[in-house]
């Protein structure tokens, strides 16, 4: 009868942790919330038109660029101000990365350890532009908390990289519960040491998905106020032309 | 009394000429190995302050926090100003403004595409102005290996080995990449005007040097610099003289805030450098003493033998009546005249030796090859303040100290055994 009891007792208990655990979630596991953001912010394709500020020591300064992607795999950017980086370009193509600059009318393949360089002297490194892959393909996720962030209940994940290939092994993210945009992001080194911190904000619905269209990234081991990215037009699922993400297309 | 003894060594030279030799020799070592050793700790410094540190160096307050990682976007700007201002603060010191940076050299293929590449360390000297010294500084016109130093603008070295591994040549081009001062992306093109070596590992495997201007045009730094460094009057680092000029310098702006006011370190305040020249000073005396006093122990024993050696003169002066604290007085005061003729002519000599060596010097390139330090490959001696008395020491004191010694047995004999001696 003893045992019987027990028995129950356990059941008990486990069912009450699964259910507060489906509620911590929304209803939703970890891998579902992530899924339900990489719905949000990945797309077959997409062009922006961003500003990136750079807060640094001695001053701000701000770039503007467009820029054309297609999922993980392609993406072109143009530098369209100020004059000294105006013309200025990028293509990704899969793994590899060129710069064109109208000054020395060279195309250049960035490689090996210039990739964690920063770009424009910004806190995101080359790296950091290259890896879009969705975060399900690359991550394995579990919820761990929920806290409030800027007033918003938020889903907090721990992702840790299941693949070796990747700029930072752990990842922990506030996820915004009800529009499963992210809302704050922090990025470790396989030391567990932090590496970068972001914020996201101006959350706002372009063509059904809800999207951070403001992005304030702060590299740790940098002086600074960090690198501000703001979205100033975002078109999903555009008609880009093949030839925009090839290499005469730089010059 | 004294001219009486001077004349009797000048004129018996059985009793002067060989232990002024032996002083001579002793002297003349001494001298010449201390200027040695001075001139070999400091070649090291040397080297350190011509190609990074200076005797003195001006920078932000902000970029001395952070040099080791030659953050240019923390750099001194309205240099030509500043380089006024010192110049005519401290008249006399030479300045040199520089700026460093970290890199990457592409060089293209036909299409003008990436063919190679690799990083490098980069330098921005004052090569074209016609006014500076940048270049006997660092030798640059002996480390030319192929091609020659840029003559007009947009010409920049690479080190030898590098631009073998990148297969490229005096007259090829190449892009440098790196970050410019407000940390863009600067991409700018040169033209190889010719290759260096260094011989030191550590600059062979990646050097590129440009034209200051170039580096300024390049790295969106116009009139400013990372650095400017100073070289105080003379050849050698003088810790105490840098640290004055700094404390002076820096006395100046001590009520301004700014983390971007210029800030003066000495070579001994910067990174480890302190440290090293902490460590060559007492090193180099500590050398110089063990050898002093190696010396001293040889040339005491000279006047001990000296001394006995007048053994049978010395019973002869007694038997003759003469006092024995006179005797020995004697001789304590020939030893003096002997220890200073011997270190006068030593030092003299000594001196000669160290000064052609501190102006041709010896060069130990072949010895060199493949080392991974910082070091000179000339040795050059130094002749300091100490140089001109360091030899007295062994050479009069030891001389003399050996002869009292010497001399203490002529108190211990006895007439008696006097006279028997002279009747045998």
């Amino acid at each position: 009868m003893n045992k019987v009891k027990t028995y129950l007792l356990l059941l008990g208990l486990t069912a009450m942790a699964a259910a507060a655990f489906a509620q911590a979630g929304g209803g939703l596991d970890a891998d579902a919330i992530l899924e339900r953001v990489d719905r949000n912010m990945f797309s077959e394709n997409r062009i922006v038109e961003s500003s990136m500020t750079v807060h640094g020591r001695r001053g701000s300064r701000t770039m503007t660029m467009r820029t054309y992607s297609v999922g993980d795999r392609q993406s072109f950017t143009e530098y369209l101000s100020p004059p000294r980086e105006a013309g200025t370009k990028m293509l990704k193509l899969e793994d590899r990365l060129w710069i064109y600059s109208p000054s020395t009318d060279r195309i250049i393949q960035i490689s090996g350890h210039m990739l964690r360089q920063s770009v424009m002297g910004s806190d995101l490194s080359y790296e950091d532009m290259m890896e879009d892959r969705k975060l399900t393909d690359v991550y394995d996720a579990e919820l761990v908390g929920e806290e409030t962030v800027d007033g918003r209940a938020a889903h907090v994940l721990h992702l840790k990289a299941r693949v070796a290939d990747v700029a930072y092994d752990v990842r922990r993210i506030w996820i915004d519960a009800e529009r499963y945009a992210p809302l704050r992001e922090e990025l470790f080194a396989k030391s567990g040491q932090l590496l970068k911190r972001t914020e996201f904000s101006e959350v706002k619905k372009i063509e059904g998905r809800w999207f951070p269209t403001v992005v304030l990234f702060k590299d740790m081991l940098k002086q600074g106020d960090g690198t501000e990215f703001r979205m100033t037009d975002i078109k999903f699922d555009q008609d880009i032309p093949d030839h925009i993400f090839s290499k005469a297309s730089l010059r | 009394m004294i001219r009486f003894l001077i004349k009797g060594l000048i004129r018996d030279r059985s009793r002067s000429l060989l232990p002024v030799i032996v002083v001579t020799a002793g002297v003349m070592l001494t001298v010449a190995m201390h200027a040695y050793i001075k001139g070999f700790m400091g070649d090291s410094i040397e080297l350190n302050a011509k190609f990074s540190y200076g005797h003195v160096k001006v920078m932000t307050r902000a970029y001395a926090e952070e040099a080791d990682l030659i953050p240019n976007d923390l750099a001194l700007v309205g240099t030509a100003a500043l380089k006024e201002e010192l110049a005519e603060k401290f008249p006399g010191m030479v300045w040199a403004p520089r700026i460093r940076f970290a890199g990457l050299v592409d060089v293209p293929d036909e299409q003008g595409e990436t063919r190679a590449q690799g990083p490098a360390m980069g330098l921005g000297l004052d090569l074209l102005s016609g006014d500076s010294r940048e270049i006997e500084r660092l030798d640059l016109g002996r480390a030319v290996v192929r091609g020659s130093l840029p003559e007009v603008r947009g010409q920049a070295l690479l080190s030898e080995v590098f631009s073998r591994r990148l297969n490229i040549e005096p007259g090829d081009s190449f892009t440098l990449i790196a970050s410019d001062m407000g940390g863009g992306l600067a991409m700018r093109n040169f033209e190889v005007a010719g290759t260096l070596s260094f011989g030191v590992e550590i600059m062979d495997r990646g050097t590129i040097i440009l034209d200051i201007e170039d580096a300024r045009l390049a790295l969106n730094m116009a009139d400013a610099a990372g650095e400017i460094l100073g070289f105080l009057p003379g050849s050698f680092y003088d810790d105490a003289e840098a640290r004055k000029t700094a404390d002076v310098f820096n006395a100046a702006y001590a009520g301004d805030s700014d983390e971007f006011a210029p800030v003066m370190k000495s070579l001994s305040g910067q990174g480890t450098l302190g440290t090293y020249v902490q460590f060559a000073d007492v090193w180099a005396n500590y050398i110089s003493l063990v050898f002093v006093g190696v010396m001293g122990l040889v040339l005491w024993n000279a006047g001990l033998l000296g001394g006995l050696r007048r053994y049978g003169e010395v019973g002869v002066r007694l038997a003759m009546g003469e006092e024995k604290g006179h005797v020995y007085g004697a001789m304590i005061v020939e030893s003096v005249f002997i220890g200073i003729a011997g270190s006068v002519i030593g030092t003299a000599l000594g001196l000669f030796i160290a000064g052609v060596i501190q102006k041709y010097g010896i060069n130990i390139e072949g010895l060199m090859e493949g080392a991974s330090l910082m070091f000179p490959t000339v040795i050059r001696t130094r002749i300091t303040p100490v140089s001109y008395y360091i030899g007295f020491i062994p050479g009069l004191a030891a001389t003399v100290i050996g002869t009292a010694l010497s001399g203490i047995g002529i108190f211990k004999r006895q007439t008696a055994r006097l006279f028997k001696e002279l009747e045998t």
